[in-house]
């Protein structure tokens, strides 16, 4: 697998489409914005750097930083709301690359920020927020891999010795071409989450950034064509939406503009615009099921469905096989994807496969470092989806469910954070050394590690509820309406078709046989006795 | 043996059979699909099918109710014990030794006392369990608005719902074969379609 690199892969053709719109319908492409930052003196200077870039937007957008500097994709900091745990990036675990501690130069490729190589990172810098990534409009901006977060400033020899060279991006075109957040801009580091084009979530890839109606009825390029912000809509930087309090079940009506009862509700989840009763009276009965079933049960058919493959196993036991020449191997299957890399393990992936569902309240419980975990028969969830039937706040829910087995450290029972990125002689990728590797990851946080290293199998599950199929492609009623589909396994709620009374039904068709055989022995007799 | 005819069954009374007839055939087809017995409209098909047959059986049944009240038809199902036990013995062996009939069908006393019985059996135990039943499962959204939450269960309203068709089925066993046992095989039926029903 490669590295994450931060490059919008379907930009090029996003702007190639908006300028063609804007061309056959005669308005101008900046018809929406007031001001042409190309034409602002503060933006005609050759920028050498990030920061530099980011000191010439705060001389006007004044509060800009301040406001980043309280998000969570500057802090990577949450506090999980029900469990009182830490949470973030700077703190949770998950089963891909594990950790970000002792790999922050590398992870932070995808931080709003500058410089995030270590500990020693100054999070009250205002010139180190990153305004480009986010508001780049001409998809030639790339933070570059291993550089804490910055792009790349200078040629770079590629492949080394080679004497090509790859030019720097050109920083002053960017900042005069600023604008406002899109599918590329975001998805720049979400749709490559887990190291990778659709890797971690499977219902977000690089094909939302020009997604047909088919792949998303809302995103539809030639159609609504919402950018994220459309849903994820906050103020002052504040992103709506959070998975790791997600709004399991809103019994809002649509938010009103202005509401005050409104202020404080999630406008991300269908609700805030659809209401309780989205069907139309000729399926009336399909409003029976929102309060029980998550909109995304049925209206996201598949996960994964834009052509682009996510990972659903990873098994970093099998990492660090070399070839006899002591190389690192690479291997891929016949679509191309690798299923091996000496540096990670094993892989698999797939398209189009069905989501696993479960009851879900919104609460997410967390595995983090130190918590015990014990190898065994029960398989360790790294976040734990809470919820049931009875608890009124649950509604069935679709995830991706990714099973791992990842390093643990088997004496203290605890999860471990290993070193994984970097060039120097204890980050696995470089070593290969296990041991090496996890002692400096755990050092890294200051938790203990007994030295010895094993591997547990791990789950993870991710809320799914982007690639929203249209109408006339939603779930059929039989897919859950009988026997064996898609909701087997999901207890406490009777469906039609999938559940019944046995006894009842043994008794019933019984009984109704019983009647059926006498009335024939009945009239067999009545025949046979006619012609006496 | 001198046969008689008589008019037994008006017109709207035979319509209102038929069409109930064809509805709770109807009805079962759709409602054992819906409960998982078998694959026949798929189940999305089929719910809306029990749905709209449901709907058409409520408004005939506005009527029925109407015509046996200003009739005073209701009147046929007051039940009786009397010769309930020589119906029984009749169905048992006197119809194997061709034995007379031991009720004779007049206009004013048209089901014979097992019919009665059974007739009333229908409306006042099979019909609301599964009327009543069928509006919570339809109504399923409201219970909330109508403070049921917590009281009911579908799991419960489906349980009784199929009860009330499983005793809907033997009836319909039943019924259909005894539309047989009159004067002659076809005679009930017969009668049933033209009203004119002939008796010894």
């Amino acid at each position: 697998m490669r590295l994450p690199l931060i490059h919008l892969s379907a930009s090029g053709w996003f702007v190639m489409l908006a300028v063609l719109a804007a061309f056959a319908t005669s308005v101008p492409v900046l018809a929406t914005t007031t001001a042409d930052h190309s034409k602002f003196k503060q933006l005609q200077e050759d920028f050498e750097s990030g920061p530099e870039v980011t000191k010439a937007c705060l001389g006007c957008h004044t509060e800009a930083a301040k406001q980043i500097h309280k998000t969570k994709h500057w802090t990577w900091e949450v506090l999980n709301p029900n469990f009182e745990q830490k949470l973030g990036k700077k703190n949770v675990l998950n089963n891909f690359c594990v950790a970000a501690p002792s790999n922050y130069a590398f992870c932070t490729t995808c931080h709003v920020g500058y410089g995030w190589k270590d500990d020693t990172f100054d999070f009250t810098s205002e010139v180190n927020v990153d305004c480009l990534v986010c508001h780049d409009t001409t998809g030639s901006y790339a933070k570059a891999p291993g550089r804490a977060g910055h792009p790349q400033y200078e040629p770079v020899e590629s492949p080394p010795g080679s004497g090509k060279f790859r030019k720097p991006i050109d920083l002053t075109r960017i900042a005069q071409k600023v604008g406002k957040t899109s599918r590329d801009t975001c998805g720049a580091c979400h749709f490559f989450g887990g190291g990778g084009d659709g890797v971690k979530h499977g219902d977000m890839d690089s094909s939302l950034a020009v997604p047909d109606e088919d792949l998303d009825v809302h995103m539809d390029a030639l159609g609504n064509d919402f950018t994220c912000t459309t849903c994820h809509k906050g103020s002052g930087h504040d992103v709506a939406g959070s998975r790791y309090a997600p709004t399991a079940m809103d019994r809002g009506e649509p938010i009103m503009r202005g509401k005050p009862k409104d202020k404080n509700r999630n406008p991300a989840t269908c609700h805030a615009c659809h209401g309780q009763r989205p069907h139309s009276a000729a399926q009336a009965k399909l409003n029976d099921h929102t309060r029980k079933i998550a909109c995304q049960t049925c209206h996201i058919p598949k996960l994964a469905r834009g052509g682009v493959a996510t990972k659903t196993s990873w098994d970093w036991s099998q990492a660090g096989q070399l070839s006899p020449e002591g190389q690192p191997i690479l291997k891929k299957d016949d679509h191309g994807h690798v299923i091996y890399n000496s540096k990670k393990g094993a892989f698999t992936v797939a398209e189009n496969i069905d989501p696993e569902y479960v009851w879900f309240n919104g609460r997410v419980k967390y595995t983090l470092v130190g918590d015990k975990v014990e190898k065994g028969a029960e398989i360790t969830w790294i976040n734990r989806f809470e919820g049931g039937p009875a608890d009124g706040e649950s509604r069935i829910w679709p995830v991706k469910v990714f099973h791992s087995v990842q390093p643990y450290d088997p004496v203290n029972k605890s999860l471990v954070v290993p070193h994984l990125a970097g060039n120097d002689d204890t980050a696995y990728w470089k070593n290969f050394d296990w041991q090496k590797a996890v002692t400096v990851g755990m050092a890294s946080i200051g938790a203990p590690f007994s030295g010895k290293v094993d591997f547990i199998e791990t789950k993870m599950a991710w809320p799914v509820t982007h690639m929203i199929a249209p109408k006339e492609k939603a779930l059929a009623c039989d897919e859950c309406h009988s026997k064996n589909g898609r909701l087997e396994g999901i207890e406490g709620v009777y469906l039609p078709s999938r559940d019944g009374n046995r006894l009842l039904d043994l008794a019933g068709w019984s009984i109704a046989l019983i009647a059926l055989i006498a009335v024939i022995v009945h009239a067999g007799l009545r025949i046979a006795t006619r012609k006496k | 043996m001198t046969v008689e005819r008589i008019y037994i069954f008006k017109r709207f009374e035979r319509f209102w059979h038929w069409a109930q007839a064809a509805l709770i055939i109807f009805l079962m087809l759709t409602g054992f699909e819906v409960h998982g017995a078998y694959t026949l409209f798929g189940f999305e098909q089929a719910t809306s099918l029990h749905t709209i047959g449901a709907w058409s059986l409520v408004t005939l049944w506005v009527f029925a109710i109407f015509w046996h009240f200003t009739t005073g038809e209701w009147q046929q199902y007051i039940p009786t014990l009397k010769k309930v036990d020589a119906m029984f013995k009749y169905y048992l062996t006197g119809i194997f030794t061709r034995a007379p009939h031991p009720f004779r069908q007049t206009t004013v006393r048209k089901h014979n006392p097992l019919q009665r019985l059974a007739y009333l059996f229908f409306w006042l135990v099979i019909s609301p369990v599964i009327w009543v039943t069928g509006w919570l499962y339809l109504f399923y959204a409201q219970w909330g608005a109508w403070g049921l939450d917590g009281i009911l269960s579908l799991q419960w309203v489906a349980f009784f719902h199929a009860l009330g068709a499983f005793m809907v089925l033997i009836f319909f066993i039943a019924h259909v074969y005894l539309a047989t046992a009159g004067h002659t095989p076809l005679s009930h039926i017969k009668a049933m379609i033209t009203g004119w029903e002939e008796v010894e």
